[in-house]
């Protein structure tokens, strides 16, 4: 029975010294824990806050970056196209100068060598009518006086030669 | 982490055995050896540390008296022990200790409080000393860097802190926490450091005093019934949306349910605590009845798993009881509670 009936003392003491415990404690090692836990929360929610905003403006700029990129990248693709395409016409321009003059050259060169020709023809038909008239004269020297219808004859044979 | 635990227990075992055997030997019948025990549990004029052969090592603590004619009163329990008994019965200024260790008075018409420092008291300051030692050096920490990770003492009080704000005052209160949050943070650490050092060696029983468990609760009550608001009264004195007749039966239901909650807060720790003190000192005691080597074996192996069990104990019971007082508070401060708990 005794074990279960409080002490009127003890509830006294008891009372007194949870009261002085509660203040001291709640004045000096509460308000500064708590305080000091709350604010450091604070302090870790706004990092964490801020942590998310940088990651979430860096996720903004590399997408910015990707799309720079992808611009730069058609752009220089069409660049390398356009420029293709230039260099195929200026080559296939080229080829077709080329060939026209490569033409007229050969066009020139043919009526030179016909020209050459004709000039080197027409000399052969000189010197020949010359070596035929040497060959001419010489036997007609012999001839000649003999028979004019022969001298006749010769004329004719030299008219009629023709050097094609 | 746990070995070293284990280590620490079963030292704290023998202490305690080697401090309390040479009294359970020098205890005489089955009879004395439970009378010792109900002793050892129980508050004192002196504080009984240990008995070596015959000689017992006791510190004679002050008993202060109070009475209207009289005044405050001053002695020594030394006073009132008997010289050739060594115990308390002697008569001192019309005072003397009883057998159950009372004080009482001679002319058993006088009326007197009895303000002695106990041993339960003199236990109260030291829980309080250390108490306030552990808290107050860990607060040091806070105030000069505040936004640096817990070292030291600290390291070890915030987690605690935390637990009871963010699982007891939070989730039981509700957004009025913090106005609560240094109140049962102060029960927690009160009682739980009073449950370790009860178990420590030549200590006393104070979490495990009636006295002490009831002045706690009664404090909750206080705490709980002056921050009642409206629709709390209103559910004890009124209870809403119950017909007038019913209304006969629920109002005084209710109002005892206002006791019942300081009444089972009181008893739970008291029974607890006082249990596990029992348990711990009848083991010791069967050595001393049994007197053989194979019972003092199996018992001092049970001494220290009782008293592992017993370090659960005292954590648990502290947690319980802050928790019971939070939801006691929780209850008087919902906005809604009563709309809310029962539809």
């Amino acid at each position: 029975m005794d074990l279960i009936s409080p002490d009127l003392g003890l509830i006294i003491w008891q009372t007194i010294g949870f009261a002085i415990l509660f203040i001291i404690l709640a004045k000096y090692a509460w308000r500064p824990i708590l305080s000091a836990l709350e604010e450091r929360e604070g302090t870790i929610e706004t990092a964490l806050y801020a942590a998310e905003k940088a990651r979430k403006d860096m996720e903004g700029l590399v997408a910015e970056n990707e799309k720079i990129l992808q611009e730069a990248r058609i752009e220089r693709d069409e660049i390398l196209k356009s420029a293709n395409e230039y260099a195929a016409k200026i080559m296939e321009q080229a080829k077709d100068e080329a060939a026209k003059q490569g033409a007229k050259m050969i066009q020139d060169a043919k009526a030179i060598i016909q020209t050459e020709k004709e000039a080197a023809l027409t000399d052969v038909k000189i010197q020949v009518a010359e070596i035929s008239l040497h060959i001419a004269e010489k036997l007609l020297r012999k001839n000649l006086a003999e028979v004019p219808e022969q001298k006749k004859l010769v004329e004719e044979f030299v008219k009629d030669i023709k050097l094609n | 982490m746990v070995r070293k635990f284990i280590r620490l227990t079963a030292l704290l075992s023998v202490i305690f055995l080697t401090f309390t055997a040479g009294a359970f030997a020098a205890a005489g019948g089955t009879e004395d050896k439970t009378s010792f025990i109900m002793h050892h549990i129980k508050d004192s004029h002196a504080w009984h540390f240990a008995t070596v052969g015959h000689t017992h090592v006791t510190l004679q603590l002050p008993v202060i008296i109070y009475s209207s004619d009289r005044g405050f009163e001053f002695y020594s329990s030394a006073s009132f022990v008997d010289p050739e008994t060594h115990l308390f019965g002697k008569e001192h200024n019309g005072y003397f200790i009883d057998e159950n260790d009372k004080l009482k008075s001679v002319d058993e018409s006088r009326s007197f409080i009895d303000l002695s420092i106990t041993k339960n008291v003199a236990m109260l300051f030291l829980v309080l000393a250390i108490t306030l030692y552990i808290l107050l050096s860990a607060s040091r920490h806070y105030k000069s860097n505040p936004n640096k990770a817990p070292k030291g003492i600290a390291s070890f009080v915030e987690p605690i802190v935390l637990f009871v704000r963010d699982e007891i005052a939070l989730p039981n209160i509700g957004p009025k926490y913090k106005k609560f949050t240094p109140y049962l943070l102060t029960l927690f650490f009160f009682i739980w450091i009073g449950n370790l050092m009860g178990l420590l060696p030549g200590a006393a029983n104070l979490t495990g005093n009636i006295a002490v468990t009831i002045t706690l609760a009664i404090i909750t009550f206080f705490v709980t019934n002056f921050n009642g608001n409206k629709a709390y009264w209103k559910h004890v004195v009124a209870t809403p949306g119950v017909p007038l007749p019913l209304l006969l039966i629920i109002v005084p239901v209710e109002i005892i349910g206002l006791f019942t909650k300081p009444f089972a807060l009181t008893v739970r720790l008291f029974v607890a605590i006082t249990a596990g003190h029992i348990v711990i000192l009848s083991f010791i005691g069967l050595i001393f009845v049994f007197e053989s080597y194979a019972v003092g074996v199996a018992s001092t192996l049970m001494v220290v798993f009782i008293n592992i069990i017993e370090l659960l104990v005292a954590t648990i019971q502290a947690y319980v009881f802050t928790l019971f007082s939070a939801m006691y508070i929780g209850a008087a401060v919902a906005d809604h509670g009563h709309e809310e708990a029962h539809h």
